[in-house]
């Protein structure tokens, strides 16, 4: 990338692999159990993170050194907040059926800890640039699990992909389900979100073996 | 002794011995340690030698499954026939020696009871093969018990290619991602009975699964009822079984879970063999008897009015709980899994007795899980090790009061008592 010098791509890179915010840091998992059951839903909450996040660190970051330090989790409440608001007003105004799929999901890209972790840990030491690019690296890092998540579970749960029966009618008996194939109930069910996330966390590490813990 | 003569034994020693340290030797090893002792012995520090090594546990499990798979083979044929016969107008009654032990019986349940055998050994053990080859560790032992239990726990008619995707599920994330035998947290077999379950809940409850192609005959002609006991309670409906049916297990239900009489001579063998906890079955049975007569005495009091959909199952006599659904076998060959369940004796009091109060609560109020015993007992799997730790922790607590209420102990070492109780809090 000629465009960003390679401390810069990393700020990028990094959260989408080796310093995954879900499959290493283990955050935001709630939301990733919960709203992963279709691919279109995991598709447009990683968008909305992505959105929150990038344009947050990038708030926070031209304000960190006005914000006093004793209320700054406040102030950082109040820039999620409004940002969540604009998303969620959004989906309302244009994507009304999808809203109601995510629900109270969006309105809780609140308390995603991917997003205050971001603005404590580096959109307060950094300046808006590098911040705007780390908030997008740990939104796309969050979004790539929760779309690698959300096809297993719909392809393997519902035989759709984005709404489209990939796989043949279930009904009708057609394409693969003419063989005596069925869809697997247990993927819909938010337990096997955490079950697709460890997967997920073993193929990694077993790649990588310098991301295992010493215990 | 010359080349020819080498015996069986001493040849598969020499395949070992140029495997040692090859990918493939755990493999090897697997299948040579089953017909013979291995050929090494340990060099250092003192040993207690016995025969009951894993293989031998494993193995005494096996042999008291054995009659129930049998009968399982006779009874899966005969629950096809009588509900032929009972959908033609002409319902049976079970005459051991005239229409039960038949050949004709026989062989339609073994055809259909030996492929999930085999589905369910050959894939576990595939898995198992697999992962002991990438981890260069010996084949584990585990599976042999569970791949017997696994066809015995499911509706005869479940697809084998499902039966295998729960397997691999099971084998891999019930057990293998813990470590292998020995470190997982839920027994194997009911983890992929639970996968099974919710995976794929049309093959796996409701009345038509339970009995051979009632499910393929739904609708037609030929259409045969697969309901089960638990079922027809549960819809307050009223059932045909006599309590002799029951006992012996001339009834429908998922393969071999029905004789309670044949599991409880197995519980009786593996408990004078020493191989399952008689402190979990009593309990556990005790736990059922004592939500059962809670429930009895509900329903007894008019709590519940004879229109409540909680009705059949609350009046069902709160002993009969024992011998019809899986609640006889789970007690005996699951709950009992020394990996997953307590270990210390004050804690199996406990497990066992909240797997069968759970079983028979879950079994009454929610009739869309007639097997409570699986969840009941997976649930306290998970909470095992708790148990296991509070029961140490009263027993440390109560081990230091003694201490100090027996010695007279210097001013000094008062300060020290405090710490250690302080310790284990």
């Amino acid at each position: 990338m000629a465009l960003l010098s390679k401390k810069d791509a990393n700020l990028i890179l990094d959260p989408l692999a080796d310093n995954n915010p879900i499959t290493i840091q283990v955050l935001g998992i709630c939301s990733a159990l919960a709203i992963t059951a279709e691919l279109k839903a995991s598709v447009v909450m990683a968008l909305s993170v992505i959105f929150v996040l990038g344009i947050g660190n990038v708030v926070i970051s031209l304000m960190r050194n006005i914000i006093p330090s004793k209320i700054r989790i406040i102030v950082q409440l109040i820039v999620i907040a409004t940002l969540v608001i604009i998303v969620d007003q959004v989906l309302k105004a244009f994507a009304y059926e999808l809203s109601k799929t995510l629900a109270v999901f969006v309105g809780l890209i609140i308390t995603n800890c991917i997003i205050m972790g971001r603005f404590e840990a580096f959109a307060l030491g950094n300046g808006p640039w590098r911040s705007f690019l780390d908030g997008i690296g740990n939104a796309l890092g969050y979004g790539v699990i929760l779309i690698i998540v959300g096809f297993f579970r719909e392809l393997l749960g519902s035989g759709t992909l984005f709404g489209f029966p990939v796989l043949g009618d279930p009904i009708a008996k057609t394409g693969l389900y003419a063989t005596g194939y069925e869809n697997n109930g247990f993927m819909i069910i938010p337990p096997a979100a955490l079950i697709v996330v460890g997967i997920i966390i073993w193929v990694q590490r077993s790649r990588n073996r310098a991301l295992i813990e010493e215990n | 002794m010359s080349h020819k003569k080498l015996t069986l034994k001493k040849r598969l020693h020499i395949i070992k011995h140029s495997l040692r340290g090859k990918k493939m030797a755990p493999a090897f090893n697997a299948f040579h340690t089953f017909l013979f002792t291995p050929d090494e012995t340990t060099h250092s520090g003192s040993h207690v030698r016995g025969a009951d090594d894993l293989k031998r546990t494993m193995n005494t499990v096996i042999l008291a499954l054995l009659p129930v798979l049998v009968f399982s083979f006779f009874n899966t044929g005969y629950q096809f026939y009588a509900a032929i016969d009972a959908a033609n107008g002409t319902p049976r009654t079970v005459d051991l020696f005239g229409n039960f032990l038949t050949w004709e019986n026989f062989w339609l349940g073994f055809t259909q009871v030996l492929p999930l055998l085999i589905v369910s050994y050959g894939v576990g053990l595939l898995v198992e093969f697999i992962f002991a080859v990438i981890k260069g560790h010996e084949v584990e032992e585990g599976y042999l018990v569970t791949g017997m239990l696994v066809p015995l726990i499911v509706p005869v008619d479940t697809p084998l290619w499902m039966l295998a995707v729960a397997v691999v599920f099971g084998v891999v994330i019930g057990k293998e991602v813990f470590g292998g035998t020995g470190m997982n947290i839920l027994n194997p077999a009911l983890t992929i009975r639970a996968f099974l379950f919710f995976a794929y809940p049309t093959w796996m409850s409701g009345d038509k699964v339970w009995v051979h192609q009632a499910v393929e005959r739904t609708g037609t002609a030929d259409a045969i009822s697969g309901e089960t006991i638990l079922g027809s309670l549960a819809q307050n409906a009223s059932y045909s079984y006599s309590t002799a049916d029951m006992f012996f297990g001339f009834i429908p239900g998922s393969v071999g879970e029905t004789s309670a009489f044949l599991i409880l001579l197995g519980g009786l063998f593996l408990v004078f063999s020493k191989i399952a906890s008689w402190r979990i079955m009593l309990s556990a049975v005790i736990g059922a008897l004592v939500m059962g007569l809670i429930f009895n005495g509900v329903a007894d009091m008019g709590w519940v009015g004879e229109s409540s959909r909680f009705y059949g199952l609350m009046s069902f006599d709160f002993w009969k709980h024992l011998i019809v659904g899986g609640l006889a076998f789970g007690i005996v060959y699951m709950a009992t899994d020394p990996v997953t369940g307590s270990q210390t004796n004050r804690g199996k009091w406990i497990y066992g007795f909240l797997i069968g109060f759970i079983s028979v609560m879950i079994r009454v109020f929610n009739p869309a899980y007639p097997e409570g015993v699986f969840l009941a007992i997976l649930l306290m799997n998970v909470f095992a090790p708790t148990i296991d730790h509070y029961v140490i922790r009263a027993n440390v607590r109560k081990r230091l009061k003694r201490l100090k209420n027996a010695t007279i102990l210097p001013q000094a070492d008062a300060g020290k008592m405090e710490e250690l109780q302080a310790e284990t809090v």
